[in-house]
């Protein structure tokens, strides 16, 4: 009986320890597997998404004095518009004047308008400035500095960040008079 | 199971008894053993009732791991058959792009993903499963083999020694010739265990591992790949610089600048060494480029301030970029990869009356596409203004606007304001284009020169899994030569009475292994080997 029972002890503890063997096995490996896919997802968006804090930069304005520079976190407690544009880029271009038009409000109300051109001179920036009458302030980033940091790749493309610094809300594209006004009241300071 | 001969416990699925080898197959009444892995159970072979058991027993099956090789063959080939999404144009949308250039297969393709087939998740799926398939497999056969071979029992039942495929059978053998013959096993390089008179002569076990060092080092090869998605592994990015400019280097967290000091592209021909290519380039009748070369200098930003601060640049070292030749920063390597000539950089003009034939200068300017001034005062009182300008000038419903942001096709609006006047004459400048604002307009713009420069597309480029994906595929190799060039032969020698059967088994070559058997064996009364699949006696000089 008790060579029976050392047997069975035996084989039982040779079955737990196969057990475990293969468990820690199969964890270790679909753990590589999802690592691999799930990094391999994340590779296509680097970007600064809904969820993270806006990144913090600096970038010299355009139309005011010569050498006076922003920085976003001079706009803490503020809701942020951020808007990567370029003079080229004719969507940017149309939804130019419904930002201009909603600005004076919605700066009452807390809400700032930044938006950063990517163009090579300023003197395009400027012209274009003069023909839209834009008030809010714009920043050049000539050597996509700022564009490169935030994973932007399509021309427009907008982040709306609350007062906190969080990223709310990002639009890929042209945006409408509706729904621009909608975005701006989700990020209007509390 | 318990061995009906000698009583050892051996596992569940076993064919042949671990410790004398007797057949435990009573079923399989056929004339030959099995000698897969040796008689040994494989592991997955045991009974299971738990989910892992069950997981673990789906990957070790070698059908589900060549099936999935199998697919992922297919789904390889298949997204060869368009361009993959890289290749297209960079500007078209790839949504519309298959379709318009192959149809509706095109439209297929594109919705089935195929288009960026070789990062879609499915595919890399497909990949770590076999993987994993790989790895069990391996675990699965290897250990119960590696066991089976270490414990091997020189004293066999004779029911395994009748059943192996070569057999040799002679009545009678002396002490004397049976010994001389192990003295030859042992120059052959044999290994010899004996127990109670029974011997076992080996060689070349080492070749059944190959197998699985194989698989070890293609383990190590995915791993490898894995690894390009650690961040600071991997690193492929893209440069263009134009002469004269300093760009962040990518993928450096914009703490290093680099400087394009000049870009040189020399042809073959241009200088005297070259003469003895004359004809070669005669025969080519286009150009042949010899050099491509970009010098620069790098910077690093200590000024470790936020994104988009102006930088303080310290320079970190100066050198020439050439094809083969990078420089090395940061652990990145910089290669010469791409060149765009003669881009517009600046553009001079001359102001003169519309009437004067001879076109005497008025004025002269000089506009800098890469920073225009917007206002040109001179001396003699005149001002012209640079009221609109377009780097890349296009017209679009009859308005003029720029398509890009480089100057690749410069249109500018002037205002020219004479001495005293308030109302500006406006003229409108394009390559090959100069329209005054009006008809009555008495002073022109003439276009006198323009200087262009070069853009260096360079290549940035970092990958520290290289080593891994190298001594993977270095292993996998060993393991391809280990279990090809060297077979593993065993012979068993079993007395009976006054008769001797050797039984001899190799895992590939059998006729080498007959061939070695007779030389063995020659000169002494020991019976050639029969092959006992087709009942023939192995000949001598055959």
């Amino acid at each position: 009986m008790d060579k029976i029972n050392a047997a069975n002890v035996k084989k039982r503890r040779k079955k737990r320890n196969r057990f475990i063997f293969r468990t820690v096995i199969l964890c270790v490996l679909f753990g590589a597997l999802v690592f691999a896919i799930v990094s391999n997802l994340k590779e296509d968006s680097k970007a600064v998404d809904v969820g993270d804090k806006a990144p913090n930069f600096e970038l010299p304005q355009v139309r005011n004095v010569e050498g006076e520079v922003l920085q976003l976190s001079d706009l803490e407690g503020k809701g942020v518009m951020l808007n990567f544009w370029a003079t080229y880029c004719e969507p940017c271009e149309k939804e130019m004047p419904y930002m201009e038009s909603l600005y004076p409000e919605y700066k009452e109300r807390g809400v700032e308008i930044v938006a950063v051109s990517v163009d090579a001179t300023e003197l395009v920036i400027q012209n274009f400035v003069d023909r839209y009458d834009l008030t809010f302030p714009i920043l050049h980033d000539n050597r996509s500095a700022v564009l490169d940091h935030y994973g932007v790749i399509p021309l427009p493309t907008s982040y709306f960040i609350d007062e906190n610094g969080v990223v709310v809300e990002r639009v890929i594209g042209e945006l409408t008079l509706e729904k621009l006004e909608g975005y701006l009241q989700q990020i209007e300071p509390s | 199971m318990k061995c009906g001969h000698c009583g050892t416990e051996n596992q569940t699925g076993t064919a042949i008894c671990n410790n004398c080898g007797q057949p435990l197959d009573n079923k399989n009444e056929t004339k030959l053993l099995n000698m897969r892995y040796d008689g040994a159970a494989i592991r997955s072979k045991t009974r299971n009732k738990s989910f892992v058991d069950k997981v673990w027993n789906f990957f070790s099956s070698v059908k589900i791991g060549v099936t999935l090789i199998a697919i992922a063959l297919i789904a390889s080939a298949l997204g060869t058959v368009y361009p993959q999404q890289m290749y297209i144009p960079p500007t078209v949308n790839p949504s519309e792009y298959y379709e318009q250039e192959y149809g509706i297969t095109g439209l297929i393709y594109y919705q089935l993903g195929f288009h960026e087939l070789y990062s879609s998740w499915w595919y890399m799926l497909i990949i770590a499963l076999i993987g994993i398939s790989i790895f069990i497999v391996s675990i699965d056969r290897g250990v119960p083999l590696y066991k089976a071979l270490k414990n091997q029992n020189p004293k066999r039942h004779p029911s395994f020694i009748k059943r192996q495929k070569l057999l040799s059978h002679t009545v009678h053998v002396t002490q004397e010739e049976k010994e001389q013959f192990i003295e030859r096993l042992k120059k052959k390089r044999y290994k010899i265990y004996e127990k109670d008179g029974h011997i076992l002569a080996e060689k070349g076990r080492f070749s059944r591992w190959g197998p699985y060092v194989n698989h070890f080092g293609l383990i190590v090869f995915l791993i490898g790949t894995l690894l390009r998605f650690v961040p600071g592994m991997y690193v492929d990015e893209f440069l263009w610089i134009r002469e004269g400019d300093t760009a962040v280097i990518p993928a450096t967290n914009q703490e290093y600048y680099i400087e394009n000091h000049d870009f040189i592209m020399d042809i073959y021909g241009q200088d005297e060494e070259d003469e003895k290519f004359a004809d070669a380039l005669e025969q080519t009748g286009s150009l042949v480029p010899k050099n491509f070369q970009t010098d620069v200098t790098i910077y690093k930003d200590d000024a470790k301030d936020v994104v988009g601060a102006q930088p303080e640049l310290q320079e970190v070292q100066s050198g020439s970029i050439r094809v083969n030749q990078p420089i090395k920063v940061a652990g990145l390597t910089l290669y010469q990869d791409s060149y765009q000539q003669n881009e517009f950089q600046s553009m001079s003009f001359k102001l003169h009356e519309v009437e004067d034939s001879d076109e005497v200068a008025i004025a002269e300017l000089t506009v800098d596409l890469t920073d225009p001034n917007k206002e040109y005062q001179f001396d003699n009182g005149y001002t012209i203004m640079l009221n609109e300008y377009f780097p890349d000038y296009t017209m679009e419903n009859g308005v003029p606007r720029s398509q890009t942001n480089f100057p690749r096709n410069p249109g500018f609006v002037f205002f020219v304001y004479p001495p005293g006047e308030t109302d500006p004459e406006v003229s409108f400048l394009a390559i090959g284009q100069n329209i005054p604002g009006d008809e009555t307009n008495n002073y022109k713009l003439s276009l006198t020169g323009f200087d262009v420069r070069d853009v260096s597309g360079l290549s940035v480029k970092k990958d520290l899994t290289l080593p891994i994906v190298a001594i993977g595929a270095i292993i996998f190799l060993i393991g391809v030569v280990q279990g090809m060039y060297w077979p593993h032969r065993r012979m068993w020698i079993h007395p009976q009475e006054n008769e001797l059967l050797i039984a001899c088994h190799t895992n590939k070559n059998w006729y080498g292994l007959t061939k070695e058997f007779e030389k063995l064996t020659d000169g002494t009364p020991i019976a050639n080997v029969v092959d006992q699949e087709t009942d023939t006696e192995m000949e001598p000089d055959k």
